[in-house]
């Protein structure tokens, strides 16, 4: 069988991710196009249905992507994002979908290559894992 | 015949004489003006059916059924709105669901073909088979206590808790986890074809068990297997029961045994439990039979009042003043616990009562909403205080420990 590519829907904050992305791509750096990104003003926007919804469509994996803990533009909303990625993350587990499709990373703006490498990580795990369930797979 | 006059028809709501007792009853319709029951029914009559299709008021109806049961000409409403619905949804006019529709979207992931955990809350001292003549339909009491886990989450105990009743009177029921969710939500927000999909894999799950009775905790599920899926199936194969009836039979037979308690309990009838299914006497002779103390509320049995959001569509300051008036029903009657068996009122009365800034009316109100199973299971003689699954005492506003969140984290 040939090895088919995932599906990643990756949501990145305005502030600190979506720059890390930018920078990630203005320096040159070479990772995998697997993700549609999205942005939002920031993670803290995020409802677990977001999650499910985007897995429900067909994503293999989510990816959250925000500014670390104690620099959010808002204070706290990816300590919000925190607790509903635990959340969903929980669900997913007993519906039956590997926890490892939900990924919360903190990327700052200058961490270009943080982005870059969490992107080549995903989809090595998501390789692994094939493709998602709710498509018709087994898991 | 169109579709609609057949919808009509089925309701029965040509026999409307235009009386308007459902309107004069109806708790939406008492504090939302635009919402009148007669009025909807009224309008498709004369043919005027997009307009009631694109009314967003289709999705403010509560379902509770006091219209039903207090017209003189037994008009369906509640099954017509429910049919409406399916139309409105397919003219575009959907409605604004609670938790941005996650609720709905974890309902229809269950049906999707993979290998569920839907049993993680089965621990080694609860007894379960995997083929007999009980079925324990455990529902998503235990989804929706991961979903609120800020508002109820005791909802996770529920299905260990009625294994543990069933257990103590010497049954093993039996539980699946190929089950999936009952479809009440779904076919309540005009979801049609997946509720049919659900039915079909429950009732085809449970046929193969051999189970000749099935057994429910929750309201919504027993209303929706006993009337929906048999309108849709005809004849089951095997008895739909509630917990509470047959509950009454074991104790009967001596079977089960509590211990003695203290505290002032207030019995909430649901929608689904009272006017959908006419079970009024048992819960509360169950009360009886466990030397609980029942103190009755200004408006219960067929009057009951109701808990302000139906399949959760459309939350709204009218919910949150009907959710209102019903706790302060039970804070007059100075009782210390409501019980209810519908893990939607549970989840619809604790949003309340956990607010931040709660209404004046309920501050300094030491008032506890919890689920009836598992106050059964934690007054079985020989229980430990509290059940051992789920962890946050009830009604109480929970926050993530930082650990579990960190532990959560990414696929690190």
């Amino acid at each position: 069988m040939t090895e088919v590519e995932p599906k990643i829907v990756a949501f990145c904050c305005n502030w600190c991710s979506y720059a890390g992305a930018d920078l990630a791509g203005v320096s040159r750096l070479q990772y995998p196009p697997n993700a549609r990104i999205i942005r939002v003003m920031c993670t803290g926007r995020l409802e677990p249905e977001f999650l499910l919804r985007a897995l429900e469509l067909g994503a293999d994996g989510v990816l959250i992507a925000g500014c670390h803990i104690g620099c959010c533009h808002y204070i706290s909303g990816n300590e919000r994002a925190q607790e509903k990625v635990a959340m969903t993350s929980e669900l997913l587990d007993v519906l039956g979908i590997d926890k490892k499709r939900l990924r919360l990373e903190w990327i700052s703006a200058s961490e270009g290559r943080r982005f870059a490498e969490t992107m080549q990580e995903f989809v090595k795990d998501l390789k692994a894992l094939g493709p998602s369930p709710l498509k018709g797979g087994a898991e | 015949m169109t579709k609609i006059e057949k919808i009509i028809e089925d309701a029965g709501a040509f026999d409307c004489v235009e009386c308007g007792k459902c309107t004069s009853l109806c708790p939406v319709a008492k504090l939302n003006p635009n919402f009148a029951p007669r009025l909807i029914v009224v309008k498709a009559q004369a043919g005027m059916e997009s307009e009631v299709k694109s009314d967003k008021d289709i999705w403010s109806c509560v379902t509770c059924e006091i219209c039903n049961d207090m017209c003189p000409y037994k008009v369906n409403f509640s099954g017509f709105i429910q049919r409406m619905r399916a139309e409105a949804i397919e003219m575009g006019n959907s409605p604004l669901c609670s938790e941005a529709g996650a609720i709905h979207t974890m309902q229809r992931l269950t049906g999707k073909g993979q290998k569920q955990n839907r049993l993680v809350w089965l621990t080694n001292d609860l007894r379960v088979k995997e083929k007999g003549d009980v079925y324990f339909f455990t529902g998503c009491s235990y989804q929706l206590g991961i979903l609120f886990k800020d508002r109820a989450a005791e909802l996770k105990k529920v299905p260990a808790s009625v294994v543990k009743i069933l257990n103590a009177a010497g049954i093993e029921p039996v539980v699946s986890n190929d089950e999936v969710c009952c479809g009440h939500d779904l076919i309540w927000s005009g979801n049609e074809a997946v509720f049919k999909d659900l039915m079909k894999k429950n009732v085809e799950m449970i046929r193969a068990t051999g189970a000749k009775t099935v057994v429910f905790s929750c309201a919504e599920g027993f209303r929706t297997f006993s009337l929906d899926y048999q309108d849709f199936l005809g004849d089951l194969g095997f008895e739909v029961k509630h917990i509470s009836e047959y509950l009454l039979d074991l104790i009967e037979q001596g079977k089960l045994d509590f211990k003695e308690s203290n505290v002032k309990v207030t019995y909430h009838d649901s929608c689904r439990l009272g006017r959908h299914m006419g079970i009024y006497d048992e819960p509360r002779e169950l009360l009886k039979a466990m030397n609980v103390e029942l103190v009755e509320m200004p408006s219960i049995r067929e009057k009951a009042l109701c808990c302000g959001v139906n399949a959760f569509a459309n939350c709204s300051e009218v919910s949150r003043k009907m959710q209102l008036d019903r706790l302060l029903e039970a804070k007059g009657v100075n009782a210390g616990v409501m019980l209810t068996f519908c893990p939607k009122c549970l989840i619809h009365y604790n949003c309340l009562l956990s607010m931040e800034k709660k209404p004046v009316e309920l501050e300094n109100v030491e008032l506890v909403v919890g689920d009836f199973s598992n106050f059964i299971a934690e007054q079985l003689k020989g229980a430990t205080e509290k059940t051992s699954v789920g962890h946050e005492n009830v009604g109480q506003v929970g926050n993530v420990s930082n650990s579990e969140a960190e532990n959560m984290k990414g696929g690190e």
